[in-house]
């Protein structure tokens, strides 16, 4: 069976029909207006809640079973455990037994600890995921395997899509390291703390029903309240939430890699002498290991300057709560925690504050935080000749990670894309990615241990670094230097089931994952 | 194993950019593959036709070739093949992959010699991008750092990789084995446009005159010009001992290096981190390379985490009269450059010094004065050097006299 697909405005075949509703191809860069109203969830009414605030029931059975858990609903988790993560696969077991089937999972991500979830996809439990495919999941999709097609979703689509009512969320079940009898929820506290609960925002309030789930009960009022119990239906406390040091890492490192070491100081190079890097800066970047390097070589200049950056937004980890506390950032805003440093900053520095992605990243609100940085670093699995990235298949063609932050952070100023050259013999600079996530436009710098591309639109860039010494080259230049050392790639052979939407930060489809042809 | 088999390369959870090859020679069937390999969408027919291609030149018609594959570049795999054909057939014909012009460059004999990166021979993860990270030469061991049961499909793949890797001007060097298979690195070695051989555990000038020997045979047979130097290195108490004969043994020789792992354990001390044990050592090394007019050159920093340790190791090491040390991480690279280049104010000084020393001689004067203070001409020859050395790195611009005050 194929679905109709038609070219969308970035030469991409995608479907108007995506899962039994209509779907919108993707228009361009800011070219689709969104119209209408906010979806509005169910009127609750407090006559219908304990008096005494106490909503806790026994188990997550009973919540489950007293939110109406039927066929066909939709299930949404947060990710804030991570690798550590006890609950989600929990939930489809107890459907499985109850015998609910076609469910919907809704996942702000996924991670290798639900790879059992495969068993629920298999025997009807779960119709679909509309989340990041991680690993496992990813191949179980790629394989087409999974009844329903799969919607790839950044952190902020996600937020967009239950905000516009386009994924309604029947039930969400956000756990929580410390939680009141009320419902009150946060991310510190107890064995399984997190630090923030910025992805849980959205899901509590558009929710139909929400269930806090948690193994740190403490007395009403749970401070400061990232969840707000008003939103809440039912309290659920277990032994254990998760697995302590699969939530957050004991600590982060920087990369040991003398190659990636290299591109970091190349990158932190770029933007020192660029002059992107400046007294209050704006900066973001990831937990990746490399990424962590720029941060610690950005750190450098900025001391060496007596420079400081206005705030970097999180995931937060130990470098950049090192710049906060010797005084060479102002704030950090953090939407997750990566390692305990990080968790113990947030939880005692007021300058470290939780802002959720809600707040950051959704595309459909009045501005939006991405916007106004001036450094992004990102990473990608392939960047192509017209700079268009892809994060979400490898070039084998399956389906692997997630999309994360990755399009909302397109917006930035200045998106500066460090990577390797080629991966073991995989290139990374390709004549089209395998799958657009991100369009070139939006893209402005690729660093590679062998030279720097600027996208030829910014021509300020290009402008600004002409005299530097730095190794700049162009995007075909790498390419050919790619193919030169690994080869001339094959492409995988693909079938004509689409298994796979990739959502633009809009709403709109802007490509499709095929089916691998064994 | 069957003694129609053989089996070369690595493989494993760790092993990245290799590949394990098994080839097992049979009577009939053709050539069959038993392919694994994380790049079998986008490589995979063509590791295939490689290997077919390659087994055709060979003359070997029925085979089976097992592959588990991790990423390894064609110049791996070709040297993995061929190692597994030449272990079972001795076949002496070889397989070569292509050898860009643009690789094959000379050095000059009085280059500088500050870094010089260590690579495993048999390891090519850690080739791939030695290129990238600035160091004065590359050297691709041979000797210690691979197991003797592998020493012949090393020497294959660093032929291979001497081909196929940008070095990117860094002096192309190799650490040949000792004896005779080193004489059998160099065979296979030299043609590659080799910029400077290492002659580990040099014990007498009858060593470093026999590879000298031998290369320019190489050379000669092969109608090759470019210059082949020699750096002996010295790892035992006989080898400091007669370390003046060693470094002016033959022309070719332009540095002699100290090893002092090797030579800890040849004395029967321990090495230590201030390494008063190797003092002695270490002095006569520098005099003997001084005294032959090539450079002396200093050991490896064995701690890659410690780059305090290794910059203050630098230090020490420059201040004995050394002009450069091995790497056995790019890391150190930096560290070491930095150390060895002269520092501002040692430049500011030397400026001031030429300066008056050319304002002398345009004078015809005998005495060279700065203010009312003489300088002896051995200052004025140091401050020639560091200036030379300065303009040489980059860190003083070629025209600095223009910038600087007349009255200086």
């Amino acid at each position: 069976m194929s679905i109709p697909t038609v070219i969308n405005a970035a030469g991409r075949a995608v479907m108007t029909e995506l899962n039994g509703k209509p779907a919108i191809p993707f228009r361009g860069v800011g070219k689709y207006r969104p119209s209408g109203n906010r979806y509005g969830p169910p009127i609750p009414s407090c006559t219908d809640f304990p008096p005494d605030g106490n909503k806790v029931v026994t188990t997550l059975e009973e919540a489950l079973l007293r939110c109406g858990i039927r066929d066909g609903m939709t299930i949404s988790t947060h990710h804030h455990l991570r690798d550590g993560d006890l609950i989600s696969n929990r939930i489809f077991e107890i459907a499985s037994v109850m015998g609910v089937r076609d469910l919907v999972w809704f996942p702000s991500a996924s991670f290798p600890c639900n790879e059992p979830v495969i068993k629920y996809l298999e025997d009807g439990t779960i119709n679909r995921i509309e989340g990041s495919m991680n690993g496992p999941l990813g191949r179980f999709v790629s394989e087409g395997r999974m009844k329903g097609t799969a919607v790839l979703r950044s952190h902020g689509g996600r937020v967009q899509a239950i905000q516009d009512g386009e994924v309604k969320i029947d039930i969400a079940v956000l756990v929580a390291p410390s939680s009141d009898s009320f419902g009150n929820a946060r991310g510190t506290g107890g064995n399984s703390a997190c630090g923030v609960l910025g992805y849980a925002k959205a899901d509590a309030m558009y929710a139909d029903k929400v269930i806090v789930v948690t193994d740190n009960l403490v007395d009403i009022p749970c401070l400061p309240m990232e969840i707000e119990g008003n939103y809440v239906d039912y309290v659920v406390v277990v032994d254990k939430i998760g697995i302590p040091e699969k939530i957050v890492s004991g600590t982060t490192q920087i990369t040991k890699s003398p190659d990636r070491l290299l591109i970091a100081e190349l990158t932190a190079a770029f933007l020192e002498k660029s002059g992107i890097l400046k007294d209050n800066v704006r900066m973001q970047a990831g937990a990746g290991g490399t990424s962590l390097a720029i941060g610690v070589f950005i750190h450098e200049i900025l001391r060496k300057k007596g420079w400081k950056s206005k705030f970097g937004f999180g995931g937060s980890t130990r470098y950049m709560v090192e710049m906060l506390e010797q005084g060479q950032m102002e704030y950090i805003l953090d939407a997750q925690v990566f390692d305990l440093e990080s968790v113990e900053s947030v939880t005692r520095n007021p300058k470290h504050v939780s802002y959720p992605v809600f707040n950051a990243y959704n595309y459909h609100s009045k501005g939006n935080l991405t916007c106004m940085m001036d450094i992004m670093i990102l990473g990608a699995t392939e960047v192509d000749l017209n700079f268009n990235g892809n994060v979400v298949t490898h070039s084998d063609g399956y389906l692997l990670h997630g999309i994360g932050g990755w399009q909302n952070c397109l917006h930035a100023r200045n998106v500066i894309i460090p990577l390797p050259l080629f991966r073991d013999r995989i290139p990374v600079i390709v004549d089209e990615v395998t799958t657009l996530c991100g369009p070139g436009e939006l893209i402005d710098v690729v660093i590679t241990e062998r030279g720097i591309a600027i996208n030829p639109l910014r021509k300020d860039l290009i402008e600004s670094v002409r005299n530097s010494g730095l190794p700049l080259t162009t995007i075909e230049k790498l390419k050919e230097e790619a193919e030169r050392i690994c080869g001339k790639p094959s492409k995988p052979v693909f079938d004509e089931k689409i298994v796979a939407a990739i959502k633009w930060v809009d709403g709109t489809i802007i490509d499709t994952v095929r089916k691998i042809k064994k | 194993m069957d003694s129609n088999c053989a089996v070369t390369g690595n493989s494993g959870p760790r092993i990245r950019s290799d590949c394990r090859l098994s080839l097992c020679l049979k009577n009939e069937g053709g050539i069959t593959f038993d392919l694994k390999s994380k790049v079998e969408t986008l490589y995979g027919e063509s590791i295939r036709n490689l290997c077919s291609e390659m087994l055709g030149c060979f003359g070997i018609a029925n085979a089976h070739l097992e592959i588990d594959d991790s990423g390894a570049l064609p110049f791996v795999i070709m040297a993995r093949l061929e190692a597994a054909v030449k272990k079972l057939t001795g076949i002496r014909i070889d397989f070569l992959p292509d050898f860009p012009e643009e690789y094959k460059y000379s050095t000059l004999r009085d280059r500088f010699r500050f870094s010089r990166l260590y690579l495993p021979g048999n390891n090519p993860s850690l080739m791939i991008n030695a290129g990238l990270h600035s160091a004065d030469g590359i050297i691709l061991d041979l000797e210690d750092s691979v197991a003797p049961v592998r020493k012949d499909e090393a020497r294959l793949l660093v032929r291979n990789a001497l081909r196929q890797l940008d070095f990117r001007g860094a002096e192309r060097m190799v650490r040949i084995n000792q004896g005779e298979r080193g004489m059998d690195d160099l065979d296979a070695l030299i043609p590659q446009n080799v910029n400077l051989v290492l002659i580990p555990k040099c014990e007498n000038p009858e060593n470093v005159r026999e590879v000298a020997e031998r290369i320019r045979d190489i050379l000669a047979e092969s109608g090759l010009t470019n210059p082949v130097y020699l750096m002996p290195i010295i790892e035992s108490a006989l080898g400091v001992e007669l370390a003046f004969d060693i470094a002016r043994a033959d022309e070719s020789v332009v540095a002699m290096a100290v090893g002092l792992e090797d030579l800890t354990a040849d004395m029967g001390v321990r090495r230590t981190r201030e390494g008063n044990e190797t003092l002695y050592a270490r002095n006569r090394i520098v005099n003997a390379a001084k005294a032959a007019g090539i450079q002396p050159i200093d050991s490896v920093f064995p701690d890659v985490a410690d780059m305090e340790g290794l910059r203050n190791n630098v230090a020490v090491s420059k201040a004995l009269g050394f002009e450069g040390m091995g790497c056995i991480h790019p890391r150190q690279i930096a560290v070491i450059r930095q150390g060895f280049a002269p520092e501002t104010d040692e430049i500011e000084k030397s400026k001031k010094i030429v300066i008056a020393y050319e304002d002398a001689l345009s004078k015809g004067l005998g005495v060279v004065a700065l203010g009312s203070k003489m300088i002896d001409p051995p200052v004025v020859t140091r401050a020639l050097r560091t200036i030379d050395l300065a303009v040489k790195l980059g860190i003083l611009e070629p025209g600095w006299r223009d910038e600087s005050p007349a009255e200086a």
